[in-house]
């Protein structure tokens, strides 16, 4: 019967989708409506031939779900670095903005691209696959929801569809990181939904007294984006047929919300989802409790409390009210301490077991991604200082704090997670080639490393060319010489992004062997035995 | 009265002192006595359970006994 209505349901999506792309007042709208004609189609096919189907074994973990998050979260991962090297090299060679590509390829429709592609589809896909499987294992339950999961997952690759579309297309809203228009606003709050439903779910049948505080960093996550999107997406449509719309909120109450909206992305986003995998994968990989489960509760309890309140060191020496741009910079400096007590919680886990970092450069590369959250969380509070504001805003240096977080601490710890799961997912010994794992690490940090470095020269220089007056008090430096003073900076920027992505490249490549040519685990039978 | 000037002093009085001791017994919370011995089982529960579902009828507790069993 539930099927039945599935199928009805899909029919009628893919009839008034096709209806509406008819009628579509622009080129972003029309694509977008295919997309969901196209998925529903495919969603519609596949049910028919899996009709009374879904029986779930409750005594099996749901892992084929994780095993395409895994598959996808690299996908998009070099789909991002790539774009990301492309965007670096035209920021050096503007001739690189092709005239072939005019209107679709140039910085400015490929920037939102790179960014959304890194932050929402590598980033997300990875906390959703790794968050569905570390919810399973410390809950010991099925995922709640049967075929939901599902929905989740393709539902979230539609939105990345969407957005990416979208951006190359023009359909943008203009607030950073919150880039897509209300139609593809509307359907993620709808996959979000669902893998909220699914997680509180998980936590409610759980078979484990106590909630492992990875999941209440995974929780946090969940639940705090959702507010943010929907709050800071409240906008009227222009048409239901088009892809504008006008934005509820307007003057600094708008600058305002955008970034409540865009630290707090970065806060649970990049940085409460990403500490669920590290308490869970370090731990794991380490075969160690965590150092301090005390300093864990509190870790979360202050990031939070605190987090929500930094967005406004983002408008410094704007027309906020100066109460809020103090309260935003007060916050940010009082964040430091519960960042560097998370950071000393998951290097301290290796006490007694460092000599791992000599033999396991999977725990290399984790550790090293913990090193980066307190480099990045300590440079972040001081950036938000006013009087250090004032140099480092709007110049590169922004830019390369960025990286240093989502390369150093989000890009890293992902990249360490995935190589836990792979072999774990596919039921592998062991993964195909240690020494590639290590070429890996060497090409990441070298990367990372040219890429920060380069990003505080020229932010720092870009900062002082710009406010340097001479003796009658007229600006020395036009822009156009700041630009063509970064030039150097920009190249080994680029350089360093492209190390990144070749590590990158070099793990999707010794994935694929593993799942291709290691062999199967053997079952390990005392556990079996004692059951 | 305005509703933001009634929002503002009910913000800047009630509800942080509601959040500021909400804060401080969380805190409390974690460190009550006896607290360790739960949270080193909280911390080691992730080491069971890697395979499969916690079967029926064995709930936590005897899953606990079989892996001490080990």
């Amino acid at each position: 019967m539930w099927d039945y209505v599935k199928l009805i349901v899909l029919a009628a999506v893919a009839v008034l989708a096709a209806i509406a792309a008819s009628y579509a007042r622009d080129l972003a709208y029309l694509v977008h409506m295919m997309i969901f004609m196209l998925a529903a189609v495919a969603a519609f096919l596949w049910q028919i031939r899996h009709m009374g189907e879904a029986v779930h074994n409750e005594k099996e973990y749901m892992d084929g779900v994780i095993r395409y998050g895994v598959i996808a979260t690299c996908f998009w991962g070099i789909v991002g670095f790539l774009v990301g090297v492309v965007i670096a090299f035209q920021l050096a060679f503007p001739e690189l903005n092709l005239a072939l590509l005019e209107g679709f390829g140039n910085f400015g429709r490929l920037r939102p691209l790179h960014t959304s592609a890194v932050i929402f589809a590598f980033g997300g896909n990875a906390l959703i696959a790794s968050s569905f499987y570390v919810v399973q294992r410390t809950t010991a339950a099925r995922l709640f929801g049967g075929n939901l999961a599902w929905f989740v997952f393709w539902g979230y690759q539609v939105f990345i569809l969407m957005a990416a579309t979208g951006y190359v297309l023009g359909s943008t809203q203009g607030q950073e990181y919150a880039e897509p228009e209300w139609l593809t606003d509307l359907w993620l709050t709808v996959v979000w939904v669902a893998y909220l439903l699914i997680f509180m779910g998980t936590l409610i049948k759980r078979r484990e007294p106590h909630i492992y505080v990875a999941n209440w960093f995974y929780l946090s996550f969940i639940v705090t984006v959702a507010m943010l999107h929907i709050v800071n997406n409240l906008q009227i449509p222009v048409s239901f047929l088009g892809s504008r719309s006008i934005p509820v909120w307007s003057g600094v109450q708008s600058a305002m919300v955008q970034w409540w909206y865009g630290h707090n992305a970065v806060g649970f986003f990049l940085t409460a989802g990403f500490l669920g995998m590290m308490y869970y994968f370090i731990p794991k990989q380490a075969e160690r409790p965590v150092y301090s489960y005390k300093l864990s509760i509190i870790h979360f309890w202050a990031l939070i409390f605190l987090y929500i309140w930094a967005g406004p060191h983002h408008l410094h020496y704007t027309a906020l009210p100066d109460w809020a741009q103090t309260l935003g910079m007060t916050f940010s400096i009082m964040l430091w301490m519960p960042s560097w007590g998370g950071m000393i919680n998951g290097l301290m886990t290796l006490s007694g077991a460092w000599d791992k970092l000599r033999t396991d450069p999977v725990i290399r590369m984790m550790v090293v991604a913990v090193g980066f959250y307190g480099m990045a969380t300590f440079e972040g509070p001081m950036m938000s200082i006013r009087a250090v504001n004032s140099l480092s805003h709007y110049t590169d240096w922004t830019i390369g704090h960025v990286h240093s977080g989502a390369l150093g601490w989000n890009g890293m710890i992902t990249f360490g997670a995935l190589y836990y799961l792979v072999p774990k997912l596919w039921k592998r010994e062991r993964l195909y080639s240690l020494s590639l794992v290590s070429w890996h690490f060497w090409l990441a940090t070298i990367g990372i490393v040219l890429y920060a470095a380069s990003m505080w020269v020229t932010g720092i220089m870009e900062g002082l060319m710009w406010r340097e007056v001479d003796a009658q008090g007229f600006l020395v430096n036009s822009f156009a010489d700041t630009v063509a003073a970064k030039f150097p900076m920009n190249v080994v920027r680029g350089t360093g992004g492209l190390m990144f992505l070749t590590g990158a490249l070099i793990m999707c490549y010794n994935l694929w062997m593993t799942v291709r040519k290691v062999g199967e685990a053997k079952p390990a039978t005392a556990a079996v035995a004692a059951e | 009265m305005q509703t933001y000037t009634l929002l503002r002093s009910f913000a800047d009085s009630w509800y942080l002192l509601f959040m500021a001791l909400f804060f401080v017994g969380i805190i409390a919370w974690a460190w009550r006595p006896g607290s360790r011995k739960v949270q080193q089982e909280v911390a080691a529960s992730i080491f069971r359970n890697d395979d499969r579902p916690a079967g029926d009828g064995a709930d936590a507790p005897s899953q606990r006994q079989s892996q001490g069993a080990r």
